[in-house]
C-alpha cells in the first residue's frame, strides 16, 4: 500500500460519496455546494496525477466562476419552491435508479473485462514532469506538428460568443 | 495495492452513473445543469487519466483543458437562459415549463 494508493482512494470515496449526495440532496443551494466538493476532489485527481496546472485551472474555473455561476443563479431564481415541490412518483425513480445502475454496471463490465494495458500510480507518475507548462504553452499556440493553435482559437471565439450570448439572452428588455 | 487506470475509469463511470441518475430524476432546470457538469467531469478525468497512465504525449491534458474551457461557455449559456425563462415565467421546473409563446 504505498501513499498515491491511500491518496487515491480517499479522493476517489469523497469524489464518490459527494457525487452521490449532490444528485440526491433535496435542496438545490446543497447540490450546488456537493458539486464544489466533487470538482476539488477531481482536481485533487489531477495532482496526483503529476497534472498539477489540469488541477489548478479545474479550481479556478470550475471551482471559481462555474459554481459561483451556479450559487448566483440558484439565489436569483429563489423563491425555493423546492419544499412543496411534489416528489417525483416511486416508479419513475426506480427506472432512473435501474437505467443509471445498469449503465454505469455495464461500463464498469467493459472497462474490467477490456484488461487495459497501463502503468500503476507510483511516485513517477505522480511527480509533474510529465507534462511540463512550458510544454503545454508552446503546443497551444504552434500551428506546426503537434500544435493546438487552431482548437485554442476556436475555444477563443467560443467564448467571446458566449459572453455576447450571455449578454444578449439575459438584458433586460 | 497498484492503482492502475481501471480505478480511473470505474470512478469515473461511477460519476457518470451518479449524473445519469440525476439528470432523470430531478426537476429544477439548474440542478439538471449540475448533473450534466458531474458527467462532464466524470469525461474530462477519463481524458487526463487515459493520457497519463497509457500513453504519452499531452492530447489528453489538452482535451481536457478545452473541454473544462468550453462547459464554462456553455454553463454561462444556459445559465443566462434559465434566468430569463424565470424571469418570464416566474419558473424553473421543467415539468411546468410548457408554454413556448404566449
Amino acid at each position: 500500500m504505498t501513499t498515491e494508493s491511500i491518496i487515491f482512494i480517499l479522493l476517489a470515496a469523497f469524489v464518490a460519496v459527494f457525487s452521490v449526495l449532490s444528485v440526491t440532496t433535496k435542496r438545490i443551494i446543497r447540490a450546488a455546494t456537493y458539486l464544489l466538493f466533487v470538482l476539488f476532489g477531481t482536481a485533487g485527481l489531477y495532482f496526483l496525477l503529476g497534472y498539477t496546472f489540469l488541477g489548478a485551472v479545474q479550481i479556478m474555473v470550475y471551482a471559481g466562476g462555474i459554481v459561483v455561476l451556479y450559487i448566483f443563479a440558484i439565489m436569483l431564481t429563489g423563491k425555493s419552491k423546492d419544499a412543496q415541490q411534489k416528489p417525483i412518483a416511486l416508479g419513475k425513480r426506480f427506472a432512473a435508479l435501474m437505467a443509471a445502475l445498469i449503465g454505469a454496471g455495464l461500463l464498469m463490465f467493459v472497462v474490467i473485462s477490456h484488461h487495459f494495458v497501463s502503468t500503476s500510480l507510483s511516485a513517477e507518475v505522480t511527480n509533474e514532469s510529465a507534462a511540463p507548462i512550458s510544454q503545454i504553452g508552446s503546443s497551444l499556440l504552434s500551428a506546426g506538428e503537434g500544435g493546438n493553435l487552431l482548437p485554442f482559437e476556436a475555444v477563443s471565439v467560443l467564448l467571446l460568443a458566449c459572453i455576447i450570448g450571455g449578454l444578449i439572452i439575459a438584458r433586460k428588455r | 495495492m497498484n492503482i492502475t487506470i481501471d480505478y480511473f475509469l470505474i470512478l469515473s463511470a461511477f460519476m457518470l452513473g451518479a449524473g445519469m441518475y440525476g439528470f432523470f430524476t430531478r426537476r429544477n432546470t439548474l440542478a439538471i445543469l449540475i448533473s450534466i457538469e458531474l458527467i462532464l467531469n466524470a469525461a474530462d478525468l477519463n481524458f487526463a487519466a487515459f493520457n497519463r497512465l497509457c500513453q504519452t504525449g499531452i492530447e489528453g491534458y489538452l482535451f481536457t483543458l478545452f473541454s473544462i474551457a468550453i462547459s464554462a461557455a456553455e454553463t454561462a449559456i444556459a445559465i443566462a437562459v434559465m434566468i430569463n425563462i424565470y424571469r418570464m415565467l416566474k419558473n424553473n421546473f421543467v415539468d411546468e415549463l410548457d408554454t413556448l409563446k404566449w
